[in-house]
């Protein structure tokens, strides 16, 4: 980047290796000098993509697809229905007996293939927006629901709601609430992203609450960064570091309310790939495991590297899917030697990514959200 | 069209080990010292054979050969000075088979040397040389520049745990140094001749490395002084004492403001100078001379004293000492870091005379360092693009060498001599030092193929930091 820079490299070469970059961020965790990489990563980005020239239809389509699709919650919220019509009528195995999905250029079908069934419209316009605790209320907290979470992984979001409150939280689920723009930033736009994060500012502003939980590792990393959107001294920056103040995840929350009592007991092994951007941008590496051993019958096998990225990386999957796949076998090399029937994660994307890493090297292996678990050995309130 | 030799590499090696575009060999320009200098291929190697193979070719062709580790060299080993191929070993798989009955491990040049660490602790043994680079640099380029650490004082350096090494030399043969034994007079001593010839006479692909027990237990103890005279004669009390601590570690006055200003850790702040001394041995052994430490602190009138309880707590006081490089980094955005090395005696005159060097070329120097065995490190903080500035900062570095020799130390303790000290060689060990050498060079690469422009300055070099 500095070569770019000085101008002793062009921008256009400077792009295949950071786009072959996870943006997983380990190298600032172990960094001796703190180089502030997440800025500089993004900031090449931005310039590679100011810089680029693209065909006309591409732009067309991204520009779609970032200013519109993915921050709107209602087309995500169609992505969601759409995939349950799909997933009900029997197309889904239709197109996978024809071997349909697999022929698509953005290996985007081998992901289909492992998407979890979706509740229908119906359940989804129901659920209520705010939520009393359902015991004496330690916190009031608004609930961040993300894109990806609240199209794909709804059921996950409406558990982590009743976690939430049985542990003692009541909850908002504000309507205005935007996309994060985590993708935004990744991928150069700034612009967007910055807007998409003074949105979300302006919600939490009108809001009483103490904290703004997320469930997505990758979305709680944004977040807990918007300050850097914003240039230091100005009216917005002061607002963002009063967001970023209450930005919490989920299972810090959990930890901290330490609200909850297990009924069931799981009896399996599991094992825990973390998120990339909750151990090395949002620095959260206990309370996930405090959880875990929370929970009756359950035993804990952690993994050779668990900090290792799994090789999701926000969209690498899909553009970058030979890559992704040679760190992905790694990864469910390492899965596989725990024994572990059950890999957990704390993100959409690592979810996604060890369903079909587990499917692709056949471990038999369950992918599930630790919120998932949490819900499935029966909490009740303490 | 591309040079025949580099045709020969990808037949031999296959393509995915030779990296020829523009963006790879621009990221292998580099290291942590001073100088871009763009190789020609970057090659990637994994085991001796590959190293034999890629050296044949070389010597075939007379094409320069610079072995590379991580990159963290502070003297320039890494540089491909004269393009040709820079031999990249960071892909290596790491290995270290320890034998525990035998007190050694074996182990790749890829391995990373806190790995290294690690893993023999599991065995209850120590591999003591402990650079701060540890947790990012490979053995590898620890053995190629024989690096040190704060556990120098009491343990040494990388060269006395080495006891044996597979090299191959620069005709491309595969060779075997020393043995597995720590007794081993038989013929001349190569391995400690390779141990610390910065990559100028062979790669080495694997090591024998001597291990010790692990002491039982450390104490650390944090002292403050008033003036860095009081310090210095601290250092030297200690150790007259009868007491050897494993690590003497010294943070000048600007170093603790520095850190506390970067990420407050609880550095007495008032103070001119900081010691950190570790005691390591038996528990009750380490109590009495704990004690013993402490009264002579008292007597020179430390203004503060510090003995953690906890291990987190020495933890703590640690990671302040390793903070200072990050911390310091972020007054200008260059950063000259030296390590001359005077003898234990002169440290506080040497202090004395850094002092008047920046006040002489009104720059930002501060010091810090291994005081224990009297290697310091001066580093200036200046910035690359003021042209002026960074004459007076290479004005100040020759004056700090020179002022190093003078006090009957040497211009490098663990950095190694690289591109940067070369032309001040002579003013250390003299012509014939030099010439000895440079024909030892000579017979081992006749061709003067493996990592040229290193430690032999070429005819007129002149140290240069900035860009004219």
């Amino acid at each position: 980047m500095k070569l770019a820079a000085e101008g002793k490299i062009s921008l256009h070469e400077l792009e295949d290796p950071v786009e072959k970059c996870l943006g997983c961020m380990a190298c600032m965790t172990v960094c001796p000098t703190n180089v502030q990489y997440d800025q500089m990563l993004e900031g090449a980005k931005h310039a590679i993509e100011e810089n680029k020239e693209k065909p006309k239809h591409q732009t067309a389509i991204e520009k779609g697809l970032f200013e519109h699709f993915v921050p709107s919650s209602k087309m995500m919220r169609s992505v969601g229905n759409l995939t349950w019509v799909y997933q009900k009528s029997g197309l889904q195995t239709f197109a996978q007996k024809l071997g349909i999905l697999s022929k698509t250029p953005l290996h985007l079908g081998e992901f289909a293939s492992v998407l979890p069934p979706m509740p229908s419209p119906k359940q989804r316009a129901s659920r209520e927006k705010v939520q009393p605790a359902k015991q004496k209320e330690k916190l009031r907290v608004a609930f961040f629901t993300g894109c990806v979470m609240d199209s794909v992984f709804f059921t996950i979001n409406e558990q982590s709601v009743e976690l939430l409150t049985l542990a003692g939280a009541s909850v908002v689920i504000p309507e205005e609430q935007t996309c994060c723009g985590a993708l935004h930033a990744h991928a150069g736009r700034h612009d967007e992203a910055v807007a998409l994060a003074k949105q979300n500012i302006q919600m939490l502003e009108d809001l009483n609450v103490d904290r703004v939980v997320n469930n997505a590792g990758g979305c709680g990393a944004q977040m807990i960064r918007y300050d850097h959107l914003f240039e230091e001294g100005s009216d917005w920056h002061q607002r963002a570091l009063a967001f970023v103040e209450k930005v919490e995840d989920i299972t810090k929350v959990l930890a901290e309310l330490d609200g909850l009592q297990f009924t069931k007991p799981l009896n399996y092994t599991i094992t825990y790939q973390p998120s990339c951007h909750m151990t090395n941008v949002q620095r959260i590496t206990k309370e996930p495991r405090q959880l875990m051993n929370q929970l009756p019958g359950v035993s804990v096998n952690e993994m050779n590297d668990p900090d290792f990225c799994c090789g999701s990386a926000g969209i690498y999957n899909i553009v970058q899917y030979d890559e992704s796949m040679k760190i992905l076998d790694r990864k469910m090399g390492d899965a596989e030697a725990t024994n572990a029937q059950v890999i957990v994660t704390t993100n959409p994307g690592c979810l996604l990514q060890m369903k079909y890493g587990s499917e692709r090297a056949s471990t038999g292996q369950r992918a599930v959200h630790l919120i998932e678990l949490l819900a499935e050995a029966r909490p009740i309130a303490k | 069209m591309e040079a025949k030799w580099i045709d020969d590499l990808k037949k031999t090696l296959g393509k995915d080990h030779v990296h020829t575009a523009v963006v790879d060999r621009h990221s292998y320009s580099y290291d942590g010292s001073f100088g871009e200098y763009l190789p020609e291929a970057v090659v990637q190697v994994t085991s001796a054979s590959q190293v034999s193979g890629v050296m044949k070719i070389a010597n075939h062709y007379r094409v320069p050969v610079t072995p590379r580790g991580q990159g963290t060299c502070l003297s320039g080993g890494p540089l491909p000075v004269h393009g040709g191929i820079v031999l990249d070993t960071s892909q290596w798989p790491a290995s270290i088979e320890v034998y525990a009955d035998d007190l050694i491990a074996e182990v790749s040049p890829g391995t990373l040397t806190s790995a290294i660490h690690r893993e023999v602790e599991a065995y209850g043994l120590m591999y003591p040389p402990d650079p701060s680079s540890a947790h990012v640099s490979t053995i590898g380029g620890n053995l190629a520049e024989n690096s040190g650490g704060p556990r120098g004082l009491k343990y040494g350096v990388t060269k006395d745990y080495v006891i044996g090494l597979e090299v191959v030399t620069p005709e491309g043969e595969i060779t075997r140094t020393g043995g597995r034994t720590i007794k081993n007079v038989t013929g001349l001593d190569i391995t400690k001749l390779i141990v610390g010839s910065e990559g100028v006479l062979g790669v080495i692909t694997s090591a024998t490395l001597k291990l010790i027990p692990k002491p039982k237990a450390v104490q650390t103890i944090m002292v403050a002084f008033a003036s860095m005279e009081i310090a210095g004669k601290a250092i030297s009390t200690t150790l007259t004492s009868g007491i050897l601590p494993s690590k003497m570690e010294f943070i000048d006055h600007a170093c603790v403001q520095a850190v506390e200003e970067y990420e407050p850790s609880g550095l007495p702040q008032n103070a001119e100078a900081v010691l950190i001394i570790e005691l390591d041995g038996h528990e009750e052994t380490i109590e009495k001379e704990l004690q013993e430490v402490l009264l002579i602190m008292k007597q020179l009138e430390a203004t503060d004293i510090q003995v953690p309880e906890t291990a987190e707590a020495a933890a703590r006081i640690w990671k302040a000492r390793k903070m200072v490089s990050p911390a310091i980094a972020t007054i200008k955005p260059t950063k000259v870091s030296e390590d001359a090395t005077v003898p234990r005696s002169q440290i506080p005159l040497m202090m004395k005379k850094l002092s008047d060097i920046r006040e002489k070329y009104q720059i930002n120097l501060v010091v810090f360092g291994h005081a224990g065995d009297g290697n310091l490190h001066p580093n200036i903080l200046c910035d690359q693009r003021d042209q002026e500035e960074m004459k007076r900062v290479e004005k100040a570095v020759e004056e700090i060498f020179q002022a190093a020799i003078d006090l009957g130390g040497t211009l490098s303790g663990e950095h190694g001599i690289g591109t940067m000290k070369s032309p001040f060689l002579e003013n250390e060990i003299g012509i014939t030092g030099v010439d000895l050498m440079k024909r030892i060079k000579q017979s081992w690469d006749p061709n003067n193929i493996m990592n040229p422009g290193k430690i032999f300055a070429e005819p007129g070099q002149k140290l240069a930091l900035s860009h004219e």
